[in-house]
């Protein structure tokens, strides 16, 4: 298998786990959870440190530590947010979790 | 750190946005799965900082620093009814910053590169400016720095069509060339469509485009993987991508629409509304006191928050209103629509940041069978959701959403800023209903009035 064809594997089944995972979620996660995937898109993070440490001059280098910026405001920022979105769920009763849960 | 060993903690970096994404679809265990993607995304961070084999390391952690500030910044300060148009900001950074991976990857390699790596950084720089733009106008309507309502410039519907073909004609011509000026002509091109797509789409649909937007940021991470040779971007950006799918589906549903009459339906809808509420007909308006008095001789009260409670951040006196209501013995409920707010969803977080007890707030399934039971419904900023024309009028833009049964109470008073119509734009026949009674002014002013006139009685 050539690695063009083993990335397009990989490509194919993440796009199946990622339909599955989200197929069934109540109207009140929408926000949270929108949000949640949000910040794990900011794993471009990974790739901009990639570009930025391996930058051959300085126009390279200079996108890349822009990229680094904005990545890592998505990143952090995202999961912070997101963190404190779902605290205001925490500590309910689980019956009222229960109906929470019912989906719409 | 060996080859293997990179290999192995990207794959648990990838597992771990696996069941964040699966924690976070369902309540009890939302937040946990939180904190597992963050784990995944700190361990896929040290690994690249420690085997990447990187020059110009100083220089990079000073760049982290500069993110993490406001990021953290921004997510810990900002009010909860703001989320939105955070969420759209940070979104925006993000597909900016895959584009801008894409480019300098290009400038690095792109003119010898196979036909199939160019492919990928074209969809990258395109897909991610269009994110980038198109974030940025979503936070410029929600933050209300420009108007929520449709922006159709004049011709849009053949500038905007202008723009795609010359976008996606830079784009095909890219291709075969690996032309820098064509690259950065197209990630011009898109920035500009990113700014037109959004324009036209009406304030309460803007969530959606979000969530579309997201979808289309992780797609960009994915390509840009692909450019990378990084498999747990493509994995990443690709989870985000198909989740985020599945989400906008699931939100337009929510509202009864589709995703293509959202985000083109204002280049087709006429402009039915413009003759409506200029049409003075009879409605019946009363002071704080004459609703205080209708509220605490009620023996059952549903309270319908909406957008209007949100903007005016009343969420703390509408509590204050039914503690004060429940300490007189009215049961008091809030009905909550699945769209209520600015997003999906949205009103559950507010009201539990304002410490509403949980057991109180009503899904629409569960409630809408006890309005015919109900003294008096309080419709608090909110009107597309409890408008009939969605039940009766199937020219109307929201027919066949789902409503709350408001129509069904004993009465019905609206909290409300002005005769406006809701942002769907169509007048709401509950109104003029006889048993309607209507108080004019901000949420939170009238609420404050009303929660004094019961305290005075």
């Amino acid at each position: 298998m050539s690695e063009g064809m083993a990335l397009l594997t990989i490509f194919v089944m993440a796009v199946f786990v990622g339909f599955e995972v989200v197929s069934k979620v109540s109207t009140i996660l929408h926000t949270p959870l929108m949000s949640g995937a949000n910040a794990i898109h900011g794993v471009i993070l990974v790739g901009a440190i990639l570009v930025a440490g391996h930058a051959d001059n300085a126009i390279e280098l200079w996108l890349g530590l822009f990229a680094i910026v904005l990545a890592t405001v998505n990143m952090v920022g995202g999961f912070v947010v997101t963190d404190r979105m779902l605290e205001m769920f925490k500590g309910k009763k689980p019956g009222a979790r229960a109906s929470a849960g019912s989906d719409k | 750190m060996s080859a293997n060993a990179v290999s192995l903690a990207y794959l648990v970096a990838a597992v771990a946005f696996i069941l964040a994404l699966k924690g976070l679809s369902s309540p009890p265990s939302a937040r946990n799965g939180n904190m597992i993607g963050a784990i995944g995304a700190l361990i896929a961070v040290i690994v690249v900082l420690i085997s990447g084999n990187l020059s110009h390391v100083w220089m990079i952690y000073v760049a982290m620093l500069i993110g993490v500030v406001p990021g953290v910044w921004a997510a810990r300060r900002v009010k909860m009814t703001a989320i939105p148009q955070l969420v759209a900001l940070f979104n925006g950074v993000g597909g900016g910053a895959a584009a801008v991976v894409a480019l300098a990857e290009f400038l690095k390699s792109g003119h010898t590169d196979p036909v199939g790596s160019l492919v990928a950084t074209v969809f990258s720089i395109l897909i991610g400016s269009v994110s980038f733009a198109g974030s940025a106008v979503t936070f410029a309507k929600l933050q209300e720095l420009m108007t929520t309502r449709p922006v159709v410039l004049p011709g849009g519907k053949y500038v905007s069509a202008l723009v795609a073909v010359a976008t996606l004609a830079a784009a095909i011509a890219v291709l075969p060339t690996g032309n820098t000026a064509l690259v950065v002509a197209l990630l011009a091109l898109s920035l500009v469509l990113g700014v037109l797509f959004v324009l036209p789409v009406g304030g309460a649909d803007v969530p959606i485009v979000i969530s579309l937007l997201n979808a289309f940021t992780g797609l960009t991470v994915a390509a840009s993987g692909y450019l990378l040779n990084n498999t747990l971007l493509i994995v990443a950006g690709t989870l985000v991508g198909a989740s985020g799918t599945i989400l906008t589906r699931l939100m337009a549903q929510a509202m009864g629409r589709s995703v293509v009459s959202i985000l083109f339906g204002a280049f087709t809808a006429k402009a039915s509304t413009a003759g409506g509420p200029s049409e003075a007909r009879p409605v019946r308006s009363a002071g704080p006191e004459d609703i205080a008095i209708l509220l605490a001789y009620a023996h059952k009260v549903i309270i319908v928050p909406g957008y209007g409670l949100a903007v005016a951040q009343a969420q703390h006196t509408v509590r204050e209103l039914a503690d004060l209501l429940a300490s007189r013995g009215v049961t008091v409920e809030y009905a909550i629509h699945p769209v209520a707010g600015r997003m999906p969803g949205h009103m559950n977080v507010l009201l539990a940041e304002a410490n509403v007890p949980y057991e109180q707030l009503k899904e629409m399934d569960e409630v809408n069978g006890e309005f015919a039971s109900t003294d008096v419904a309080v419709v608090i900023g909110a009107n597309d959701v409890v408008n009939p024309a969605a039940r009766t009028d199937p020219s109307a833009p929201i027919y066949g959403m789902p409503i709350l049964n408001v129509d069904q109470a004993t009465n019905i008073v609206f909290m409300k800023r002005s005769m406006r119509p809701g942002f769907a734009g169509i007048e709401n026949e509950l109104l003029y209903d006889p048993k309607t009674t209507l108080l004019f002014g901000d949420a939170k002013d009238s609420l404050t009035k009303v929660v004094g006139a019961i305290k005075n009685m």
